[in-house]
């Protein structure tokens, strides 16, 4: 059974792997295939300035005079080996830059899909067990507004009346790492963490419901009845037990979107996490920090999928 | 599975049975009405003339949801605002849809290198968070609202790819089908009168579903400052820009969110009371 | 006059909301160390019958009057708390597809060791009374099978296994549900003679539901025939084999097959389809289907009438009225 593992995770690693790499070509012609390049980005009205022999210099330094294939391969071999690039404003490497912002995304994006599933679930439970009532229906409209009302909405609203009404803002300090201060952190990622959350309770909300209740007809629920299981442990034992496996998948796909949707959630927030140097990036047309960052962001996806996968593995035993 | 000649004159009589699906449809017929009136100019007043004098009024008789800071009815900015989000998420979606479904009819018949390539540029696009997708391909094309719809096209084909790569699939296996094929029907002919019909339901339900989405990315775009500049207006611009001033000016900030949370709202009741009417087994008689 | 283990009285059940009738007035006892047989088409209300007892009807289905009387108390309108103290422990129920009616993601063991934790006895010993329930079904390798998922054991066995979980606590009534349909002919046989010997055991008292009345022939004391919703016919085995008295208990005992069967000569059935219960009003509900159907029949309900082989519900028996 183990050699069957292997060659089933083996083939999905190499169609992973192919996929990443049509993401980065994708990636590239996205960033380059552009009006204004890193130049005029860098340089911006000063450009009409430059004598065409300098403007030739720039290009040579910044390695755009090179036919598009090599610029690609270049930035490729270079990442594979760790290079990022350089921000052009500030001199300091990508890499750095990163290993410092990844981790407030991913701590915010934990945030969100952990408490963004706890209230889907909650809500999706009280929704299903009597369906067609007053308290399906307004579980069900919870779920639709969460849906409805964008994240900036909520998260402005929140500002305006925290920070304005009452006068509460952790946000407004400066970002504490957990490890600087953790009461600060924590309090931090409050706000945005449940803002993302609402925005993923709403399908799990969704899947959890339709799950149990279509788990709750059928078979095996009976006979757990009929062996005088208490009436909770049955809901939660067989019933939520056996909704998981929808759930789990449903919880993968969100916890990759948190990654990218937390861009909006980080800027208004001020967390210095990926999704705010992408950002602060194209507005400052500093490509190579756009195009290492995008490229991480979906490794990390296609990552999370994988691991989703692996985990729907062996939640349902029946799966071999 | 059906063949052309089906009676699905019967499901718009189902789908008034739905309440979502009556009370979607009035949402969104509202949304649609303004954005027609915003496109004649049929607004109380001009959403770019400047009023300083009336600067930040509460809602009253003349000014419906009050002004901002520049004396501009926010009203009729936020009915223009409505006009460029509808026209954006119709012009995208349509995009997304011909596109999606042409490659998932192709890439899910004809099979081999053709399907893996479809479904290959698919995973690829599926691999980014629509924000950060659009986010990259706006910065690249322009603040244009047809930059804007070609990007979020771009970043919602992969999704009607796949709703209309699955029936496809199901259907090419089924013997008729088959048979009929081995007896030289033209492909075409096949896809018109076996595959489209079938196809359709889940792509109707899909366009609803991804028009709401549309919406809420495009206004997401233009609060981030993408999109559409300033002085016009956008509903994500205007919460943007009610930012400053929402603590004591809260029309500022409410009238750009009701209008966005009302179309998706409707729209995605319009997407359920689809899906409830064209699938016959969830049907309510 | 013994005292019934269980007494049914009166049973009706509907459809909850549009008040359909789907099991009209039914009573029938069942006595202890007793086994009785209650046959019936898909539709006669058999299943919903036996669900009832336990308090197990689906949503959407209610028993809506009548009585359950078991140990003093009637079961319909008794607490939660104490039906659920009696499933499993005092009353147990086996069903008819055992591939979805064991919980797929769990153990096999801990869905056994369960019928314990819900009645509150130790766990020490339970660990053992439960590899013993599997020893006594007939289950080589009772560890392994304990830490198995059900997917991973035939029919017959998974059979075998709910068979366990519903004896483990010796239980007063067993009410086995069609426990065979699914299965496979030779397989059907040994569960038959696992259920039967389990009886002599324990003296418990059986309900079996079945639509095939050959199967009760050597399993049970009693057979009852239901037919849309109502009780038809009822009697001892011998003499609902030898004297059916009902058109269509005679009916379904010439539809089966017989060994002795002449070349050439056809298996009979009874033409057409049993009536929706609730439809059927002022009328013997099986009248459309009748060869000696008159106009009695057709303005008037028979009732249950005792004669001197069965009581039947019939206005034209086969001994012709007493």
């Amino acid at each position: 059974m183990s050699l069957v593992k292997s060659s089933g995770i083996i083939s999905r690693s190499i169609s992973v792997l192919v996929t990443l790499f049509g993401i980065s070509i994708f990636i590239f012609i996205v960033l380059r295939v552009i009006p204004g390049d890193t130049i005029t980005g860098s340089l911006g009205i000063e450009t009409g300035v430059l004598t065409p022999e300098q403007i030739d210099d720039l290009k040579r330094y910044y390695g755009i005079d090179k036919p598009l294939i090599l610029q690609y391969f270049s930035w490729i071999t270079s990442f594979l080996s760790g290079d990022l690039g350089f921000a052009y404003s500030t001199g300091v490497s990508v890499l750095k830059l990163t290993a410092s912002a990844l981790p407030v995304t991913i701590e915010l994006a934990l945030f969100g899909t952990i408490s963004g599933v706890f209230m889907g679930i909650a809500v999706g439970m009280f929704s299903a067990k009597k369906p067609g009532s007053v308290r399906d229906f307004s579980g069900q409209l919870f779920g639709l507004l969460a849906l409805a009302v964008p994240g900036f909405v909520l998260s402005t609203t929140i500002v305006t009346v925290m920070a304005n009404r009452f006068g509460y803002f952790p946000n407004g300090y400066e970002y504490m790492t957990p490890w600087e201060d953790l009461g600060m952190n924590l309090q931090q990622m409050l706000f945005p963490g449940i803002v993302l959350g609402i925005a993923v309770a709403a399908p799990v909300m969704r899947t959890t419901r339709s799950a149990l209740l279509e788990t709750v007809d059928k078979d095996f629920i009976r006979t757990a009845h009929g062996k005088g299981l208490k009436a909770k442990t049955v809901r939660y034992r067989h019933i939520l037990r056996n909704s998981l496996i929808p759930i789990v998948t449903m919880t993968g796909i969100q916890f990759g979107y948190l990654l990218g949707g937390a861009v909006i959630v980080e800027k208004i927030f001020a967390l210095p996490g990926m999704g705010r140097q992408i950002l602060d990036a194209i507005n400052r047309r500093e490509y190579a920090t756009v195009q290492s960052s995008i490229m991480i962001f979906a490794i990390l996806f296609v990552t999370i999928n994988l691991v989703t996968d692996l985990v729907y593995r062996r939640v349902d035993p029946r799966i071999k | 599975m059906k063949s052309s000649s089906t009676s699905e004159k019967s499901w718009v009589h189902y789908y008034f049975k739905s309440t979502s699906g009556i009370v979607g449809a009035f949402l969104v017929l509202i949304m649609m009405t303004i954005s027609l009136c915003a496109a004649f100019g049929w607004m109380p007043h001009d959403p770019l003339i400047q009023n300083p004098m009336d600067s930040l009024h509460k809602p009253s008789s003349v000014y419906w949801f009050g002004t901002d800071q520049f004396g501009r009815d926010i009203f009729s900015r936020a009915m223009d605002g409505m006009r460029r989000s509808m026209t954006v998420s119709i012009v995208s979606v349509s995009i997304a849809g011909i596109a999606g479904v042409s490659l998932g009819i192709i890439g899910g018949f004809f099979g081999s290198w053709l399907d893996s390539l479809v479904v290959r540029l698919s995973d690829v696009i599926f691999a980014f968070p629509a924000i950060l997708l659009a986010l990259a391909i706006v910065n690249s094309l322009g603040n244009s609202w047809i930059d804007t719809a070609i990007a979020i096209a771009i970043v919602y084909t992969p999704i009607f790819i796949r709703v209309a790569r699955g029936p496809v699939l199901i259907i090419k296996e089924l013997d008729y089908v088959k048979s009929v094929r081995v007896l030289g029907f033209s492909s075409v002919r096949i896809l018109r009168s076996h595959v489209l019909p079938n196809v359709l339901a889940p792509i109707l339900v899909q366009i609803a579903l991804s028009m709401s989405w549309a919406i809420l990315t495009e206004s997401g775009l233009s609060f981030l400052g993408l999109g559409t500049q300033p002085p016009d207006s956008s509903l994500g611009l205007m919460v943007s820009e009610a930012q400053p001033m929402a603590a004591f000016a809260w029309w500022t900030l409410a009238a750009p969110s009701l209008f966005i949370t009302l179309v998706v709202v409707g729209l995605n009741l319009v997407g359920d009371g689809l899906r409830d009417s064209l699938d016959p087994s969830r049907r309510q008689s | 006059m013994r005292s019934s283990l269980i007494e049914i009285r009166n049973l009706c059940i509907q459809t909850a909301n549009e008040s359909r009738e789907l099991v009209k007035n039914i009573s029938f006892s069942i006595y202890p160390g007793e086994a009785v047989g209650v046959v019936g088409e898909s539709g006669s209300g058999k299943t919903l019958t036996a669900l009832s007892i336990l308090g197990l009807l689906p949503r959407g289905v209610l028993a809506q009057s009548g009585e359950v009387t078991y140990g003093g108390k009637n079961l319909l309108n008794a607490s939660e708390e104490s039906r659920r103290s009696i499933r499993g422990r005092e009353i147990s129920m086996i069903y008819q597809d055992p591939m979805t009616a064991l919980n797929p993601v769990m153990k096999l063991g801990k869905q056994l060791l369960e019928v314990f934790e819900a009645h509150e006895l130790p766990k020490e010993n339970a660990q053992e009374r439960a590899l013993n329930a599997l020893i006594e079904v007939g289950i080589p390798e009772p560890e392994r099978a304990m830490q198995s998922y059900p997917h991973e054991f035939s029919g017959g066995m998974r059979q075998r296994v709910m068979i366990a979980m519903a004896l483990v606590l010796s239980p007063k009534l067993l009410i086995a549900d069609e426990p065979t349909t699914a299965l496979d002919v030779t397989i059907q046989r040994q569960i038959l003679a696992l259920i039967s010997e389990q009886r002599k055991k324990t003296h418990m008292s059986i309900l079996w539901i079945t639509h095939d009345l050959g199967v009760v022939a050597n399993l049970v004391d009693r057979v009852i025939v239901m037919y849309a919703g109502q009780i038809v016919e009822e009697g001892s085995v011998n003499e609902i084999f030898t004297n059916p008295q009902h058109r269509y208990t005679a009916g379904l005992l010439k539809s089966l097959p017989k060994a002795t069967i002449k070349n050439r000569e056809r298996l009979s059935a009874i033409p057409g389809v049993p009536p929706k219960p609730w439809l059927v009003e002022n009328s013997c509900a099986f009248s459309s289907r009748c060869s000696y159907v008159t106009e009695e029949c057709l303005t008037k309900t028979p009732a249950l009438i005792r004669n001197k082989f069965t009581s039947a519900a019939c206005f034209h028996p086969v001994g012709g009225n007493s």
